[in-house]
Parts: C-alpha cells; structure tokens; sequence
C-alpha cells in the first residue's frame, strides 16, 4: 500500500520531470496517468486494496462537498422562511465504527452536514448522541447516518 | 471570467455569514443556534478564502488557503461539540417543539461520565 503510493509518485515526479511543464494540472494529470499505468500492468489476480482506495477517497471529497452545500442551503431556507417548521431532538446513534481516528471522522463530518450537530461521546465508545434539526422519524433518521457516512467511512479505512 | 468567479465565491460566502448571524437571532434555543452558525460559517470563509485565492492565483497563497480550510473544517465541530456539551451541564434546556432528548439522564452528576445505555452500571452506584 505505502509502495504502490510512493511508485505512484515517483512515476508523477518522472512524468513531470520530462514533459517540462511544472504545472499543478500536470503533476493532477501525471498521478492520473501513472495511476492507470500501474492498474492495467500490475500482475497480481486479486488487485491491492489501493486501487480501489483512490477513487473512493475522490469520490467521498466529493460527496461532503455536495452534503456540505445541501446542509447549508437548507440551512439557509430556514432561516429566511418566517414560519418554522423544525422538529428538533437529541438522538441517541448506535456506533459501528471503532477506533478514535473514525469516530472523530464521523462526528465531524455529522456537524458539517445537514442540520446535524455531534453533541457527545458515550465513556464507553459505543453511542454518540447527535442533536438534529428535523426528526420525522427515529429509525429512519439513524439507518440515514448509519448508510450514508458511516458506511462510507468504513469502506475508505477497512 | 476569474472576475465572476471572485464575485460569485465571495458573494455566496458573505451571503451565507450574513443568514447565520440572522438564524442566531431567530433560532429558538442553543443547540439550534450552534448548529446553524458552524455550518453556515464553515462554507462561507471557506468560500471567502477560496475567492480570495482565485483572485491572487500564486502557489503560496492557493497552498494556505487549502491549509486554513482544512483546520477551520478540523476545529468548528469540536468548538461546537465542546460548547454544546458544557449547555447541557448547564442545564440548559432544549426548546419546547423538541421530539426526543435522549441525552436526560445519561450524565453522571458528580463525574460527567456519558452512558451508553439506560441500564444501570455498577461502577456508578458506589
């Protein structure tokens, strides 16, 4: 994994170096290039886990920058539109994910997104209680955190 | 066209700043109110910096920006976390349309533990 991504680099480095252009859109479009390169000629049948890693990372960016966007714009209607219409509530969310470096992932990117805010940490790691904007319903709302950021956050560290 | 672009970010961002200073007037209670200024705040000096980078257009300054924007992504929730969590302490209560709270009574009093569940746990009642 930290070999593929150090080839990885030095393969961008390489293709910098003789195109001559020491650009950012080159060093972008170098990564890529040498990205495929080492997909299509590596030999091993069942492909390291760092090709699929990759564009999953892109991907995830991706995608809180469009959770991002939604949170605030919702956000935003609130606030302009006179009449409220918030069901707000603190729920209790059961964790799957573990160690700290995930669980501080999560509860951030929950803050960060639509009407969400992480309140606190069960002592024992297992629960974290998140205060929400609108709750229509509590199954619901949990499955929502559960398939939507947690999924993903395991994929991208497991 | 970087000139639309710098008035476009800027504009968006200052917009954003300006309706989270006005959902603190008018948000109900506490919790709403952090939850609306750390999101709102976090995209729109996110989108300030990053016109401000596009208007400069050097390596250095398009470097720092993506710095400050990822420590102001790291730090935000932890001060709203941080602030919310001593609110409850407080006592201060949610507002009164709230569903569910299922924070009441997982505090212990004297050591601030957080529980997990409702049952009771032996190392608490000593």
């Amino acid at each position: 994994m930290k070999g593929k991504f150090l080839m990885n680099l030095l393969l961008t480095f390489i293709w910098v170096a003789l195109t001559g252009a020491f650009a950012l859109i080159n060093y972008v479009f170098g990564f890529v290039l040498s990205f495929l390169i080492m997909w299509i000629s590596d030999r091993n049948n069942q492909k390291t886990k760092y090709y699929s890693i990759v564009p999953q990372l892109i991907s995830f960016i991706f995608f809180f920058i469009y959770e991002l966007f939604k949170a605030n714009l919702q956000v935003a209607w609130e606030v302009i539109t006179p009449k409220n219409k918030m069901k707000p509530g603190i729920v209790k969310v059961p964790l799957t994910v573990t160690s700290d470096f995930e669980i501080t992932l999560l509860a951030n990117l929950i803050t960060l997104t639509p009407g969400t805010l992480s309140l606190d940490i069960s002592g024992d790691k297992k629960v974290l209680y998140v205060h929400a904007m609108y709750i229509h319903d509590r199954d619901a709302f949990i499955e929502g955190i559960k398939n939507g950021f947690e999924k993903r956050i395991l994929d991208l560290t497991r | 066209m970087n000139d639309i672009i710098i008035i476009v970010l800027s504009t968006l961002g200052t917009l954003l700043i300006f309706l989270a200073a006005v959902g603190i007037v008018k948000m109900p209670d506490l919790y709403l109110r952090i939850s609306v200024t750390t999101k709102a705040v976090t995209l729109g000096v996110g989108l300030i910096l990053a016109s401000s980078a596009v208007y400069f257009n050097e390596a250095g300054v398009v470097s720092r920006v993506i710095a400050i924007i990822l420590f102001i992504f790291l730090t935000a929730p932890i001060g709203a976390h941080m602030i919310g969590r001593a609110s409850y302490f407080r006592g201060i209560g949610l507002w009164k349309k709230s569903v569910i709270d299922d924070l009441k009574g997982m505090y212990e009093k004297s050591t601030h533990t957080l529980k997990s569940d409702d049952k009771e746990d032996e190392i608490f009642d000593q």
